[in-house]
């Protein structure tokens, strides 16, 4: 690991005033990532900013009925707080199908959001990849690429974003907010990842030296009924092979709103819009799903290795929303 | 002026400050094992993956091989040292002694770490990824072995102790629900320093 300087920043805009002083510096949160890049020489920061100790770990009521989540709550309180469990179950259930016990201790939102992907090119710095080094190549296309993109993927990388939670935002429509030297911003999360094109090294839509601050859920009544499942190559702390976030609303059988999002399918967590547009206002039964899902899938364009994808993320599809409709009825 | 690569610390350990120098590269395991003979903790695959390495930090489980020495400055530490109160050991370490809750026991420090949270996690409330339903009028999902399997996931054991494990995880959390139940009300919130140590045990000390 290179040599680095560290400091805790104060506040915010002392965070933000000490990252753009340096350009070799980075946000420390809760390490989980950054700290492992670090020994694998993938991430090679001269300074660490530590901003765990932010006044940014409260969860609060909005005016309007959703939720702010400061960026620095770890995914542990994300998931067991009360009104997320009450107003938004699918994402304490994102949230708890994501890596162990003790890493959801340490996990931030912030962090959680700016992770980067477990694709083993990327972490491997003896191997050519466009993400880490531009212009390298992607050893991925012909190489062990079995758990890569399907969807919204290029020629220069196939690399899928591994977040769970970033899964459940996404259907929930959140907003993340920041802070930058000339003052606050904020994105709308599917604004916030960039597409891959022929810059996959070029991640988030977020300014230089912008510290992420907080995660704005709006009220959502769809997702009283909702749900994250994840599939997996074992039952428990392992990244996703498919996920399906969901939300749905059903009366007298017939689908009056719907919220779809796909994990570990692209390079962003999937926003599964011409799903949503197939299914909304159709009778919740199988064959819409499947169709729905047929239609997402549409522009699906598997590996060598990774077509399975396609079949699993359409019977995800179809069980998810099978079980949603079937809870509506009862 | 090159920029300041190492800082004067103090960790707090087992309730005992520790002065000492640290590169900031150190992680709180090579702090704990390498500079402070607390060997307790074990490496394992040094990548957050395994949890041999898991201390509890602020009454919480993490593992020191992702935490920084110089940002564990501030916040109470918990191995497993410090876990027994002198020779009467905490009644998770009694339960993984009594059902053979290991093999090579290269893993048990960690597990047992791990464990100990697991049940101050569960007691809050904490649902799981098991859980059926996570809101909260449906209440804490009991501890089956599903749900203890699930909650002990990060703890990897090469022996495959497993059933085991659960056996005495699942005993040490009967334990300590009937020692809260003699406890006079108010016990400690999850994350305020507490390891799960128990009136009585304090009592006995």
């Amino acid at each position: 690991m290179k040599e680095f300087a560290y400091q805790r920043a104060e506040d915010v805009s002392g965070a933000v005033a000490l990252l753009g002083a340096d350009p070799d510096a980075r946000f420390l949160g809760g390490g989980t990532n950054l700290v492992d890049l670090m020994k694998s020489g993938v991430e090679r920061p001269g300074r660490l900013v530590d901003v765990r100790q932010l006044p940014l770990g409260a969860i609060e009521s909005t005016p309007e009925g959703g939720l702010r989540i400061g960026a620095t709550v770890t995914n542990s309180d994300l998931a067991a707080h009360p009104e997320v469990r009450r107003r938004y179950p699918l994402l304490t259930q994102a949230v708890l199908a994501g890596a162990s016990g003790q890493l959801r201790n340490m996990a931030t939102v912030g962090g959680n959001l700016l992770q980067r992907t477990r694709c083993g090119y990327f972490a491997d710095v003896t191997k050519p990849c466009n993400k880490r080094e531009p212009g390298t190549g992607c050893p991925a296309l012909e190489g062990e690429h079995h758990n890569h993109a399907i969807l919204g993927a290029s020629e220069h990388c196939v690399a899928t974003h591994p977040s769970d939670m970033g899964v459940a935002l996404t259907a929930l429509d959140a907003v993340v907010t920041y802070e930058t030297a000339d003052g606050p911003g904020e994105l709308p999360l599917a604004d916030f990842y960039l597409p891959v094109g022929d810059t996959p090294h070029r991640e988030t839509a977020l300014p230089p030296g912008a510290l992420i601050t907080g995660v704005t859920v709006p009220p959502a009544p769809v997702a009283a009924r909702s749900r994250y499942r994840k599939v997996r190559e074992r039952a428990s702390y392992a990244f996703a092979i498919g996920s399906v976030a969901a939300a749905f609303d059903v009366s007298d059988g017939v689908v009056r709103e719907v919220r779809l999002a796909f994990g570990a399918v692209a390079s962003r967590p999937w926003r599964a819009r011409a799903a949503e547009r197939a299914l909304t206002g159709v009778p919740a039964e199988a064959e819409n799903f499947a169709a729905a899902a047929d239609a997402e899938l549409a522009a699906a364009r598997p590996l060598r290795d990774n077509a399975y994808k396609v079949t699993l993320m359409r019977n995800l599809v179809v069980a998810v929303l099978t079980e949603l409709a079937e809870e509506a009825a009862r | 002026m090159a920029p300041t690569t190492s800082s004067a610390i103090t960790l707090k350990i087992n309730g005992q400050n520790y002065p000492l120098t640290v590169d900031h590269r150190t992680t709180l395991l090579d702090a704990l094992r390498e500079r402070l003979d607390l060997t307790g903790s074990k490496k394992g695959c040094d990548h957050g993956q395994c949890g041999a390495c898991t201390v509890l930090i602020d009454g919480r489980r993490e593992v020191s091989c992702l935490n920084l020495a110089v940002a564990a400055e501030g916040r109470e530490i918990t191995t497993v040292e410090g876990l027994a109160r002198g020779d009467e050991l905490h009644p998770v370490q009694q339960a993984f002694l009594d059902l053979d809750g290991y093999q090579c026991g290269y893993c048990t420090p960690g597990q047992i770490c791990s464990a100990v949270a697991v049940i101050e996690e569960h007691a809050a409330g904490w649902p799981s990824a098991v859980t059926g339903d996570v809101r909260p009028e449906a209440g804490p999902p009991p501890l089956s072995a599903e749900e203890i399997r699930e909650r002990m996931s990060g703890n990897l054991c090469r022996c495959s102790a497993y059933v085991s494990i659960v056996q005495a995880v699942s005993r040490a959390a009967d334990t300590t629900a009937g020692q809260r139940r003699t406890e006079p009300a108010g016990t400690e919130p999850l994350g305020s320093g507490d390891t799960g140590r128990t009136a009585d045990a304090e009592a006995a000390a």
